[in-house]
Order: C-alpha cells, then structure tokens, then sequence
C-alpha cells in the first residue's frame, strides 16, 4: 500500500511524459508527409531502389553488413523487418552549417537523389553513414564542416534510458524518505542493496572514509547509466537493442568525465607523486625525466584504457551474438534442412552468449566504476603519518 | 632475396595480406589473454583450495583481474578491427 502510494506521482509524471513523447512523434511523421515509412499502406510503394536492393539484393544475406548496421548508429531506427515490410523510425536530423541551423525529418533523404536541402546521407564511400553537402550537380562541396547534431539511434536510446533511471531512482529516492525506519519493499529493496555494494564495497574501499561521499552522486550515476545502457543492449526489439555503451563516443564521454574528475580533485601529494614519483632511483628523473615523462602520459592512458575496455567488451558481445543469429542465415541459403539443424546449435550458444553478456554487463560496470573510485582515491589520497 | 622480390610482386597489392596480418594480430593476442587469465583462475583455485572461508573475496578479486586482463586483449581486437574495416 505505502508502494503504490509514493509511485502516484512517478505514474503521473510518466504518463505525462508519453503523452508529451506522443505529441512529438506524430509532429515528427506530420511533417514528413510524403515518406512515412511507419506507415504499412504506402511501405511497398514509395520503399526506394537503394533501400530494397540493399536489402533484398537478390536473395542474398550479406552478414557482415547486417553486423555492422547493428553496431554503428544510425540517422533511423530500423525496428522490424515483416516481410517485405520495413518498420523504420525516422529521426529527426538537426544541422549545423555555416552558421544557420537546418532541422527536418530523416525521411526526407528517401527520394531518388537521396539529397535535400543541399545536404545527403550518404550510404557508401570513405563517407559512409555521414551527412555532407554537395553541390548543385550532386558532387560533394566540402568546404564549410556540416555539424551533425541529430538525435540519431543511439541519442533517442539514451533518452529512453535516462528517462527510466529518473523515473526509477526518483522513486526509489522518494520511498526511502516515507520508510526511513522501517525495511525496505518494492523497487527500494531492489536497488537499495546495489547501491550500499557501490558505497560500502567500491567507494568507501578505495577513496577512504572520509572523502567518498563528495564522488558517490558521480560513481551511483556511472555505475547505473552503464549497467541500465549494457542490458537494454541486449534486448532484441524496439525501446532496447541500440548498441549504446559500444559507441566509443559515449564511453569517450565518461572517461573525459573520470579524467576531468580526478585531475581536478587531486591535491598536492597527487602531484607531487607523479612528477617526483618516491621510491624510484634518482637517476631516472634528473637528466632525463623519463618516470615523470612515462607517469604523465599514465595520467591520459588510464581513462583511455577505460574507454576501450567498456567499448570493445560490449561490441565483442554483440557481434558474437549476430554472428551467431547469422550463422543460421548463411546455412539457410544453402539448404532449409540445413539452416534448421544449425539454428538448434546456433540457438543454444546464442543462449549462452546471452547469458555472458549479462554477467558482463554487470561485470564491465563494476570495472569502470571501481577504477574510477580508485583513480579518486589515489588523487585525494594523505599520505601516511608514521 | 630474389624470392622475396618475387613474391612481393606476385602478391601485388598489400590489402589481403593486411587483413591476414589482422588476423594473426588478433590470434597471437588472445594467446596472451587466455594464458593471463588461466593463470589468475589457478591461483585463485589454489588459494580458495588453502582457505576456504575467503571465497567472497577470492572470487570477486578474481574477476576483477580477470577483467582488467580481458580488456588488454580487446585493445589487440580493436586494432585488428581498425586494420579490416577502415
């Protein structure tokens, strides 16, 4: 009872938030109204010769293509596939070049020329999956950088994700506050524990007792946003399945965030540990500095090395999943007897690969938000009074 | 000498024998990863093997490293995908 009575509000505030989404969405399809592609009457008709050569192409499965198209981001969200009709999301496209900014929806690049406004997506080439400016005669006119600031695939996957934390985490903030002697139930009893593993265990271990609680908003919020991103990943159909935390753009972000951090919370010893590193033989500093040379390029390499690990180990687990899923695909052609006798296989180590994705994804936020909390630790650390 | 001349020239572009060398790349480093993280499982089995009561700790620490090893491996993949794709 106390449950459902401290969510009222968050079911208000999402149910206003759909609507609110809802009136969005249709302004998008309104205002593209030659090309709705959600639309299943017109589908089959106004489907353009690239799109259906690329994806009918003689009857034949290219599966690194259809890999890569999972991976990347994309200007559309390409929900299902029934038949001969494609389900897509146009995005809306928002531009900025030579000073004005140009917003339109993203089907508007589905005419013949595949240009509009002077500006094409375009879908092969050095240039693959970016929008450019050509000319009058279609040639490219790269003088003036076109800024391509357009929610795409994985922006709207990140607002659906951040949307859902809000709304989890407010209510858990608010039940919390209502129960505050009593145990916790519902949603609080699931997140509460979560959260003290990240207190107890990550940031009280590694910044120390006195100074986590100043990091604790920045590792809650890493922790949860790349855990959340990682299992949505991992949903095949439509609010899930945009390859979030495997877009080396968004983990480059958090790792600037940890560097950003650290190099702004360390104190004096931090400092002094990295250009006079103790311990280490004089003659390794003096005429040539190499340890401080070798300890600064340490301060950069470590966020990187964030930033890569989170990537690579995401990617590698969704490629290994469709390349699975195609497996079965490239069997089929051959023969359908021998397409289904794989995909018995093909199924069961996708169920497994699934499974390990799920132990990774937990796993590859617990590292990212472990080394943060000790790059924290080590910046803020007092030396030792003996 | 002359060998090495003549195969330079019979293999006339070098973008196959580029993605061969991705492929050798990304083999030779899962060596690596794979007898890094063999040896963090035996450790860790021996020393829950000598004190069974820190399984917690052992365990966690163990995926911890095994984590931190996985990710210099994937470094290897990442330059392997670079060399095949762009």
């Amino acid at each position: 009872m106390t449950a459902s009575r401290s969510l009222v509000p968050a079911f208000r505030f999402l149910a206003l938030s759909v609507l609110m989404g809802f009136l969005l969405i249709s302004r998008i399809y309104a205002s593209a109204q030659d090309h709705t592609q959600l639309n299943a009457a017109s589908d089959s008709v106004s489907t353009p010769q690239g799109e259906a050569e690329s994806h009918k192409a003689e009857g034949k499965f290219n599966a690194g293509e259809m890999i890569l198209e999972h991976v990347v981001d994309n200007h559309e969200w390409h929900v299902a596939e029934i038949g001969s009709l494609h389900l897509t999301i146009p995005l809306p496209i928002i531009l900025l070049y030579d000073g004005r900014i140009y917003t339109f929806c993203s089907s508007r690049f589905h005419n013949e020329s595949g240009s509009y406004l002077g500006f094409k997506l375009e879908k092969e080439g050095p240039h693959k999956g970016k929008i450019i400016r050509i000319g009058s005669q279609g040639e490219s006119a790269e003088s003036i950088p076109v800024y391509d600031f357009s929610i795409t695939k994985i922006v709207l996957a990140i607002f659906i994700s951040t949307f859902l934390l809000i709304l989890i985490f407010v209510s858990v903030a608010n039940s919390f506050k209502r129960n505050r002697n009593k145990a916790p139930s519902g949603l609080q009893s699931l997140l509460e524990p979560l959260i003290i593993f990240i207190r107890d265990d990550v940031a009280k271990s590694s910044i120390g007792e006195k100074k986590y609680e100043k990091f604790m908003p920045f590792l809650l919020t890493v922790f949860f946003f790349i855990f959340f991103n990682n299992l949505f990943g991992l949903i095949p159909f439509f609010p899930g399945g945009a390859n979030v935390t495997g877009n080396i753009a968004v983990t480059l972000v958090m790792a600037v965030f940890t560097f950003v951090i650290t190099t702004i919370s360390g104190n004096k010893h931090y400092w002094i540990d990295i250009i006079n590193t103790p311990g280490v033989p004089w003659w390794l500093k003096f005429p040539v500095p190499l340890m401080p040379v070798v300890e600064i390029i340490g301060i950069i390499t470590k966020p990187f090395v964030l930033m890569i690990r989170l990537f690579a180990n995401i990617t590698a687990g969704h490629i290994i999943v469709l390349g699975f899923v195609s497996l079965i695909f490239i069997f089929g052609a051959i023969s359908a007897a021998l397409g289904v006798g794989v995909s018995v296989v093909s199924v069961a180590f996708m169920l497994f690969m699934n499974l390990l994705e799920l132990l990774v994804a937990f796993i590859q936020a617990y590292v990212f938000t472990l080394l943060s909390a000790l790059y924290f630790g080590l910046a803020t650390t007092e030396p030792e009074h003996h | 000498m002359h060998l090495l001349a003549i195969l330079l020239q019979l293999a006339g572009d070098f973008a196959a024998i580029a993605k061969m060398g991705a492929g050798l790349g990304a083999g030779i480093a899962v060596i690596g990863a794979g007898i890094g993280i063999g040896n963090i499982g035996k450790s860790a089995l021996e020393s829950i093997a000598r004190q069974p009561e820190a399984i917690g700790d052992i365990r966690s620490n163990m995926i911890i490293a095994a984590a931190l090893v996985e990710g210099v491996a994937f470094f290897a993949i990442v330059v392997c995908l670079l060399i095949l794709f762009i």
